[in-house]
């Protein structure tokens, strides 16, 4: 079988040592900063990405992946034991989980948490090798147009699933797709919006944006709010293993929110968050059975299924980034740039050009989802430690970071002005409430729907229809639209808003 | 008529006014048609499309009543200027400024100029503490990215590595 084959081949390149040790490193990083509250994956990642240009792509992307897996594992256990999601999609984790903690039963939450991931992530992997390919064939059947339309359904998608307004989203987006434009124009040699400033002729760096955006502009936020108060479960974590009765209960709230995370982590947008939160939502809908603990008092499913829907969907959110070179959500968005920076045009001929590459990456996530497991539950008291750090030693430490890989990208003072600029639009987004997220999808993607766009319409002759009288392109363009009214309509938009208000 | 969601009124706003320099900026480039697109087209679009959802968004922010009247509120001028300005003195340190002459101090200095800044952000300042997390970072990024990982950038200050 092919997927035997493939996969064997992948174990093949993720078991070298040096790559073992970079998937380690990756998943450690993930996971201190999925523990640590107030950096996230997306800065941890766009600092990061520099580091790796002397490694080989392959290393680079496995160590980068790592990092965003991990970060799924270090976001629950600050949920459960502080009550303090350390990762966005752990927020739901917290209603349970703490409760859990609180009535000495963190143990049992964390095995519960741990376990569940380790399953979800072992099949989300299976998913990816299994429709990665299938799904690569009909990338291949894609002209401009559909990549067109493929792209406005994966923007569209983004915000619809996102919180907050939609309209500023979609405003963000438009921002970042004239973003990504500022540079030379590849067709005509023009060098746009650059203000006759050289470093501008090459665009916009993605780096300085993604940590400006993510890590000077959140530290700056975080810094305007008074530190809250941690209580931390420092006493001893004892009686690791659930009892029988809990692995009764755990085991089908840990299936459903496996499939349901493996689902939504394909959608545009989808990922981790979504998926955790859904997972939740469906745990609380089922009955209880005589003698449960009901949910919002620590009831173990309720830690089980958010817990494996979220890395669930952390797996399957590669598939549309490596089957169609499309990121559906802002951390893919950064693999994108990492591939580019390593020559790697994303996109379906990855798997034939790069199958080594493409195959080690799918086996790496497994071998480190198994490394996280076997890691994480011994090493809690250290992650715990690592809470008590106070936020005035780590957010200098983070500023030199971001410095020191904004100015190795190209070795230039330029880009440190740009990213302090961007650190304080950055911040301005957030004050005005407007969700940065979509900006960076539009940003790496402004610059391929322009090129998408002109190749449509140069073979079309300027016919705008083309879209629409495609099959394909069509079917993908009454999808967004169908997405748009959805949203939009009254009794459904009232749900998501409440939705986001109970996060 | 009043405003009734700050954010949304000054971010609707700032996309009006963003959309359309982008858009006015394209006007600058030979547009083109749709069949032969030149480099002003798809910025063109895109700006007036931007500039269109924030008078929309601004018109929202008018009508649309909100609890609080989603006040901005004040801007957290210390930590900007603080994280900023670490930003900018390790990029001068760094880099050093031809303009003024000033020569490259190095990778250390510069560490120790950004810590020593930022740390000024935040509420307690304890000038011992700050000196040991300086000296930590300046040590761990030396054997980081330095040794470890070879990065290219001026160590030492020019004139003392020569």
């Amino acid at each position: 079988m092919d997927l035997i084959a493939n996969l064997s081949m992948g174990f093949g390149v993720a078991f070298t040592p040096i790559n073992l040790l970079y998937a380690f490193i990756g998943c450690m990083l993930g996971t201190l900063i999925g523990v640590l509250p107030g950096i996230g994956p997306v800065a941890t990642i766009a600092m990061l990405l520099p580091a790796t240009y002397a490694l080989p792509p392959v290393s680079a992307l496995i160590m980068l992946a790592g990092i965003y897996y991990g970060a799924q594992y270090g976001g629950s256990t600050t949920a459960i034991l502080v009550n303090l999601p350390g990762e966005s999609s752990s927020v739901v984790t917290t209603i349970d989980g703490y409760q859990m903690a609180r009535k000495g039963r963190a143990g049992p939450a964390l095995a519960a948490a741990g376990l569940g991931s380790f399953f979800a992530g072992s099949i989300g992997t299976l998913i990816l090798a299994a429709f990665a390919p299938p799904l690569t064939e009909l990338a291949f059947k894609f002209g401009p147009a559909e990549y067109f339309s493929l792209m406005v359904l994966g923007l569209i998608g983004a915000v619809v699933l996102a919180s907050g307004s939609l309209l500023k989203a979609i405003a963000m987006i438009i921002l970042g797709l004239l973003m990504g434009l500022v540079g030379t124009d590849v067709n005509s040699g023009v060098a746009r919006f650059s203000f006759d400033i050289p470093e501008l002729t090459d665009g916009i760096g993605f780096v300085t944006i993604a940590m400006g955006v993510f890590g000077y502009g959140e530290i700056i936020s975080n810094l305007s709010r008074p530190e809250d108060e941690r209580e931390v479960f420092t006493a001893k974590v004892e009686g690791l293993f659930p009892t029988l009765e809990d692995f009764k209960n755990l085991l089908p709230a840990v299936l459903r929110g496996t499939a349901l995370g493996s689902l939504l982590g394909v959608l545009p947008g989808g990922g981790a968050l979504l998926a955790a939160f859904a997972a939740y939502t469906i745990e609380k809908k089922t009955k209880l059975k005589p003698g449960e603990v009901p949910f919002g008092q620590g009831n173990i499913r309720g830690v089980a299924a958010p817990e494996s829907a979220n890395n669930a969907g952390a797996q399957t959110s590669f598939i549309p980034l490596l089957t169609l070179g499309i990121p559906p959500n802002a951390v893919m968005a950064l693999m994108v740039g990492a591939m580019t920076i390593h020559n790697i045009q994303p996109g379906p001929q990855v798997m034939t050009s790069n199958p080594q590459l493409f195959w080690g990456l799918i086996a790496s996530m497994w071998l480190g989802n198994l490394m996280l497991v076997i890691l994480n539950l011994p090493l809690i008291g250290m992650w715990i430690k690592l809470l008590t750090v106070p936020y005035r030693f780590l957010f200098p430490s983070i500023v030199l970071f971001c410095a020191i890989g904004v100015y190795s990208t190209n070795n230039n003072t330029f880009d440190i002005w740009m990213v302090a600029i961007f650190g304080l639009i950055g911040y301005l987004f957030l004050k005005l409430g407007c969700e940065p997220a979509p900006l960076l999808l539009g940003f790496i993607l402004g610059p391929m729907m322009e090129e998408n766009l002109r190749r449509a319409l140069l073979l079309s002759r300027g016919d705008w229809s083309v879209f629409v009288t495609r099959p394909l392109s069509g079917g993908l363009l009454a999808a967004a639209l169908l997405l748009l009214v959805i949203v939009l309509l009254p009794s459904v938009k009232s749900k998501r808003e409440e939705a986001f208000v109970e996060e | 008529m009043s405003i009734k969601s700050q954010k949304d009124f000054f971010s609707g706003l700032m996309f009006l006014v963003v959309g359309a320099a982008f858009a006015w900026g394209a006007t600058s480039y030979s547009v083109g048609t749709g069949a032969r697109m030149g480099p002003g087209y798809f910025p063109l679009l895109l700006g007036v499309l931007l500039a269109i959802l924030g008078g929309v968004v601004m018109f929202y922010s008018l009508v649309v009543e909100t609890p609080k009247g989603d006040k901005v509120g004040s801007f957290a001028w210390r930590p900007i200027g603080y994280i900023l300005g670490s930003n900018l003195a390790f990029g001068i340190l760094l880099g050093g400024l031809p303009s003024i002459k000033l020569p490259s101090m190095g990778l250390i200095v510069a560490i120790y100029a950004l810590v020593l800044i930022a740390s000024k952000a935040g509420d307690n300042y304890r000038l011992r503490d700050v000196l040991i997390l300086a000296t930590a970072l300046a040590v761990g990024s030396y054997l980081a990215f330095i040794v470890l990982l070879k990065l290219q950038m001026p160590v030492w200050p020019t004139f003392i590595a020569g």
